[in-house]
């Protein structure tokens, strides 16, 4: 059995085309050469001057004009059903974000990876807050462009146990090739045990597991490594040179600085850094979180 | 005495000192500003695509971080396009031959041939200012796509002029030899009795003017959004990000053909040179440059099959796509016949030429594969992709660009370079070549993305491969180099006509005079190729 339903067309169209090409690459270069050794100056010391063949035209247009046909016509068949997702496929909201993937299943369970019941047909809704994405898992034969701003969705049917890679295929930025994700197909059973249980968070720092979840450490390390924001570490309390209105100023970082640089990054951006690159959480994280997450930034010394 | 003082004097030594060059109005020598110009940052972009290849040796971090990584395959990308293979052929070579292959003294032009080079310096420099001003080079890939290209602080603003000015470059030269071929062929020489170069940049020069103004204004518009704000492709200021697409690929696909249409000119001079016999389908492969020029623009959307496009658009783009496959068939079979009953001397110029068609073939196969639409939703944006156009882009106009230099260098230089060290060479680039980008292919299938700084586990070993193959590439260019350039100064003189060529490039001196010709030259009886010591039928 195909791990997705759209294994068999895409491969077969691809094993069609691959077969066309490599004839017709071997017949070429074989007379090529045959023709070079042939016709060498050597044994051949007279060339001829052939002007063409109207017939030879006529073939070498006709049989190409049909062959290509042929291979946008698979081509055609195999793409058609990955257009419209079946009545009653589960919808599954898949957020890429620099530089995260998270899922949000019906229930309102949010998770950075998917798990799938197997042989369920499943539609992602595919939303991005920030830059393209491409959601693709190639054991699947499947990608979809994310959009910002856009309501593109993708559809599938998984049918074999296994966890398969998800990649991001469309150039997002810095950490474009760390935006990985996985997807496990697994048994109905499993499927249902695994949508109730909740991941064990009681040792981790609440501020922590909001920080994860809202993809913030993809560009706000807690070690003190630069990307494309400042890190947490050390961040209370530290002086820094921001931009406000256009204009420097030297401030030292508190709790409400933290909080309007999450509710409304753009306001003042720390000098060397990008404006306009955050998305604004005023309408995302309530003050309860932000509490949170700023009372985790505080541990990081 | 006079006869010999005019066979002294040529285009290379009529004037001497640096403002003599560039300041000329002489195609042949703006034809070699071109060439110096592009030859140079193709090698500044062999560098870049070295590193890559590097940094790719293991997963994870080996000689750069993940963002200058980023802003290496940019700037790789927009040299190697903008700078050296859109020019390559058309501005070097065309220039140069152009005016020679019609039987004239110069393009019709000759003040606006010059102004298209500054141009392109001017845009080069632009270019290469990132480097040293803003935020540093774009980190976008050469596609600029938005709202990545409106939000990244690295100067994208400053990458895109560079790139809005070279179309500038372009487009001058573009609309230079429509004039000059509509207007100044010898007399007697009616268009289907031009040689096929000649056909091949007069369909190329109609993509430059018609095509480029687009890539002008997207460009623009980005610096606008980037400058003042307005909302055009980021959609959180209300653009879209879709639209950027369109505008970008209905310029940059019919660009495929500006690079890929002058190295099929050149590739049908040299087979039937090295054939000694006229070209086979004359007609056909002239009138399926035109067919190639005019499809290849409506086939932009095969570029975004995976973007969201509705099932009709998409069945549409599909099939534009395989119908460029046809004239592109046409002319591989019509090389192929031309060897037939030839008499033919293996030189390396031909070697370069059916190394052309050789790679060109995997290129344009492969081409067929990502135009299917089932297949190119597995395979869009991955290696196999890169594989793709570097096999059609580097395997096809690349080669037949070093083919080029090769068969006109004794024309140009009046030297010959050392013909046993050529073959070494050609044989080690052909070699590197396929080794370091048929793995690209493999690991495409398997699904690898492209512009990844880092990759899984199961993607290793190709990649190693890969990256060999790039060493013994670079070795194969720099052979191919140093004995180009120890040809020129110290290789034996050539003769005027070493290859017995039979178009008007070979009836003058090596180098030409000044003036080109100083005998009006005379048209072959019977058509551009129609060799005199071959049997007819």
């Amino acid at each position: 059995m195909n791990a997705s339903n759209f294994v068999e067309g895409v491969d077969f169209t691809l094993y069609l085309i691959l077969g066309i090409a490599v004839f017709f690459l071997i017949g070429i270069t074989f007379t090529m050469i045959y023709f070079l050794i042939r016709f060498s100056k050597k044994r051949s010391p007279v060339a001829t001057n052939i002007e063409g063949h109207l017939g030879l035209e006529i073939l070498w247009t006709v049989i190409p004009t049909i062959l290509v046909v042929i291979m946008f016509y698979y081509g055609w068949t195999g793409y058609k059903p990955m257009l419209t997702a079946p009545e009653g496929a589960m919808e599954i909201e898949a957020t890429g974000q620099m530089w995260k993937w998270s899922f949000k299943y019906p229930d309102g369970k949010v998770s950075d990876s998917l798990v799938l019941p197997l042989d369920k047909p499943v539609k992602l809704n595919l939303k991005s807050p920030d830059v393209l994405h491409s959601l693709y898992i190639p054991a699947f034969r499947l990608k979809h462009d994310v959009v910002p701003g856009g309501n593109n969705s993708m559809w599938f049917i998984p049918q074999k146990h296994g966890s398969y890679d998800i990649l991001c295929a469309e150039y997002c930025g810095q950490l474009h090739s760390y935006m990985l994700s996985t997807v496990s197909v697994v048994g109905e059973d499993e499927y249902a045990a695994w949508l109730k249980s909740s991941p064990d968070l009681s040792n981790e720092h609440p501020g922590l597991t909001l920080l994860k979840k809202n993809a913030c450490i993809s560009c706000h390390t807690t070690d003190g490594t630069r990307l494309v924001g400042p890190s947490f570490k050390g961040l209370m309390g530290r002086q820094e040179n921001v931009l406000i209105d256009g204009n420097e100023q030297t401030i030292t970082v508190d709790r409400d600085f933290i909080t309007q640089s999450i509710t409304e990054p753009n306001a003042a951006i720390t000098v060397s850094y990008q404006s306009n690159l955050m998305t604004p959480y005023k309408d995302i994280l309530s003050e309860e979180d932000i509490n949170k997450i700023i009372d985790y930034i505080q541990t990081l010394k | 005495m006079t006869a010999i003082a005019t066979q002294q004097i040529n285009y290379l030594n009529v004037k001497k000192g640096i403002w003599s060059w560039i300041f000329t109005l002489d195609h042949k020598r703006i034809g070699l500003l071109y060439l110096y110009s592009i030859s140079t940052f193709f090698f500044v972009g062999v560098i870049l695509g070295v590193l890559m290849r590097l940094e790719l040796f293991n997963p994870g971090r080996d000689i750069m971080e993940a963002k200058t990584y980023n802003q290496v395959f940019t700037l790789h990308g927009v040299i190697m396009i903008f700078l050296f293979i859109i020019p390559s052929i058309p501005a070097s070579f065309g220039n140069f031959f152009l005016p020679i292959m019609l039987g004239t003294d110069d393009v019709s032009l000759p003040r606006l041939n010059l102004l298209s080079w500054w141009l392109y310096v001017i845009g080069a420099l632009f270019a290469l200012s990132t480097l040293v001003f803003g935020g540093g080079p774009a980190d976008t890939g050469w596609t600029f796509y938005a709202p990545y290209s409106v939000k990244t602080g690295t100067n994208v603003s400053m990458s895109v002029m560079a790139a809005f000015v070279l179309g500038f470059s372009s487009i001058l030269t573009g609309l230079n030899f429509i004039v000059t071929i509509h207007r100044l062929r010898t007399p007697g020489m009616t268009f289907n009795k031009m040689p096929l170069f000649a056909w091949a940049l007069y369909a190329t020069s109609w993509i430059q003017v018609l095509a480029t103004p687009i890539i002008g204004i997207t460009l623009l518009m980005i610096v606008v959004e980037r400058v003042f704000g307005i909302g055009l492709f980021d959609p959180s200021m209300g653009g879209d990000p879709i639209l950027y697409q369109h505008l970008f690929w209905i310029y940059s696909h019919p660009a495929v053909y500006i690079m890929a249409l002058p190295a099929m000119g050149v590739v049908s001079e040299i087979i039937p040179t090295f054939s000694q016999r006229t070209i086979f389908g004359y007609k056909p492969i002239a009138y399926s440059s035109m067919a190639i020029a005019f499809v290849g623009y409506f086939v932009w959307g095969h570029h975004m099959f995976t973007s969201g496009m509705s099932g009709s658009a998409a069945i549409i783009f599909s099939i534009l796509t395989f119908l460029v496959a046809i004239p592109t068939a046409i002319k591989v079979f019509n090389w192929l016949a031309t060897l037939y009953k030839g008499s033919i001397d293996i030189k390396v110029p031909l070697l370069f030429a059916l190394a052309f068609i050789f790679n060109f073939l995997i290129g344009g196969l492969t081409g067929l594969v990502v135009g299917a639409l089932a297949v190119d939703v597995h395979v869009h944006d991955t290696y196999f992709v890169v594989g793709h156009f570097h096999y059609v882009m580097f395997g096809g106009t690349g080669f037949a660009f070093f083919g080029a230099l090769h068969y006109w260098f004794p024309k140009i230089w009046g030297k010959m370079y050392n013909m046993t060290r050529a073959y070494v060479a050609f044989g080690l680039l052909f070699i590197g070549f396929n080794i370091l980008y048929f793995p690209m292919l493999i690991l495409g299938v398997m699904g690898m993305p492209r512009r990844y700084y880092d990759y899984l586990p199961q993607f290793h070993t190709l990649n190693q491969i890969s990256t060999i193959g790039s060493w013994i590439l670079v070795v194969g260019l720099l052979l191919m180099i140093y004995n180009l350039i120890e040809g020129y100064r110290k290789g034996p003189k050539a003769a005027g006509n070493p290859w017995h060529g039979i178009t008007l490039e070979w009836q003058t001196d090596s180098p030409p005079p000044l003036h080109n010709f100083d005998k009006m030259p005379e048209l072959p009886e019977g058509g551009p190729y129609n060799y005199p010591n071959a049997k007819s039928e």
